[in-house]
């Protein structure tokens, strides 16, 4: 952590709070307020009805700014930011949102899958605007892969998961262009991405910092690396991939089998979430738990299996 | 592949999906990474009691989905679902 990084979790309070307000705002106020990330790649903080984001340091202003007006054009699929100019704190640059009633994390079972699928087709149906920059998925699961060979290079885990990665085509880890066709994408998909807006407006994306142009079943690949590992249940993960086909998602064909598709991106996303949990579980000492372990057995298993030549191809 | 213990050859046999290697002079056993696991999986779905059957007039049940290669044998283990570490898998990057 560095060592500027309270004084800026205490700036961008501040800040959130002056924009909830419309003045500049120090005195306590009965508002809501809290710290919902707080990690070099976004610092999070709410205050009523506002979330001040300040995103990582390397974060390109125009590759931002045109992912932010991406998201202001399509209010039905993103939460759109807040017309208060983007400012920047400490060298991050910060933007400024509404605030959306997450999915409650001590419910899973209570996901939204359906909702968040429509969303996805909707996302990928619409036709991406020019200059947006790529989808960053790959360049997320690469930079997992070096933290955990800089972090972990002799845990036992790392052989697998190394393995695994080893399988995958250039463009998996974003030193090849994608495969076409591309499409809009959001980039990191998962149940924190999805929002409500308060008045009963239905739910939405979040998190503009990976969007961009790409091949959209990266975002179909949590879900379907979780199923893979055996555990999101067969029924929930059956039910996501209907509601995205019902709702004319091309990331995968209308019917027929969609891992020809779906395998390397699931494979990549298997590995990036396999080498965060070790580079974590390192960083504080412990042993792989049990949902570690079956996600470190799905690499040692991709490992012993070639991956497709291309999407759609059978492996 | 000799065995660690009395140096006799060991042969690879095929348990249910699970390769073990077995020394042929000893009998001992030896499991890979991972391997354990499995076999433990197996013998936790064989000791669950056998599920009820169906009344007739009910429709089949919808059939599981398709999955990869490298997916996930018999069918997961989603007693997991109730881990911390589950719940947080789903929510972060």
């Amino acid at each position: 952590m560095p060592p500027d990084h309270h004084p800026l979790l205490r700036e961008l309070t501040a800040r959130a709070a002056a924009v909830a307000h419309q003045v500049p705002h120090t005195a306590p106020c009965p508002c809501a307020a809290a710290t919902l990330a707080d990690r070099p790649d976004g610092t999070v903080v709410r205050h009523g009805d506002t979330v001040a984001k300040a995103h990582a340091r390397d974060a390109d202003p125009g590759e931002l700014r045109a992912r932010m007006e991406t998201a202001s054009r399509l209010g039905d699929t993103f939460v759109a930011p807040l017309s208060h100019p983007s400012t920047d704190l400490r060298g991050r640059p910060v933007t400024f949102w509404p605030y959306g009633i997450p999915v409650d994390p001590d419910a899973p079972e209570a996901a939204p899958w359906e909702p968040a699928a429509t969303l996805l087709a909707r996302l990928h149906r619409t036709p991406a605007p020019p200059g947006l920059p790529g989808m960053r998925g790959p360049l997320n699961a690469a930079r997992a892969v070096t933290r955990l060979r800089a972090e972990a290079p002799d845990h036992p885990a790392t052989t697998p998961v190394l393995k695994a990665w080893s399988t995958l085509p250039a463009w998996a880890g974003a030193e090849a262009p994608m495969p076409g066709p591309l499409a809009l994408c959001h980039g990191d998909f998962h149940l924190g991405q999805l929002v409500r807006l308060p008045g009963g407006g239905g739910w939405r994306l979040i998190d503009v910092d990976d969007l961009g142009t790409g091949h959209p079943a990266w975002d179909l690949a949590r879900p379907a690396a979780w199923f893979a590992c055996g555990l999101l249940h067969a029924e929930e993960w059956a039910r996501f991939l209907a509601a995205y086909r019902n709702a004319g998602g091309p990331a995968v064909p209308a019917a027929g089998d969609p891992w020809p598709y779906l395998d390397i991106p699931a494979r990549a996303l298997t590995v990036q979430t396999a080498a965060r949990m070790i580079a974590k579980a390192v960083g504080e000492g412990r042993p792989l738990d049990e949902v570690e372990t079956c996600v470190v057995d799905a690499c040692a298993r991709i490992a012993s299996v070639e991956a497709p030549a291309a999407p759609g191809a059978q492996a | 592949m000799q065995c660690p213990k009395c140096r006799a050859p060991m042969h690879t046999y095929n348990r249910n999906g699970v390769q073990i290697e077995q020394c042929s002079g000893c009998r001992g056993i030896f499991l890979d990474y991972g391997e354990l696991e499995a076999l433990t999986r197996l013998e936790a779905q064989w000791s669950q009691p056998a599920p009820p059957a169906a009344p007739q007039a009910y429709p089949a049940a919808p059939p599981a989905p398709a999955a990869p290669a490298w997916g996930a044998p018999h069918g997961g283990h989603y007693g997991h679902r109730r881990h911390k570490s589950f719940g947080h898998m789903l929510f972060s990057s």
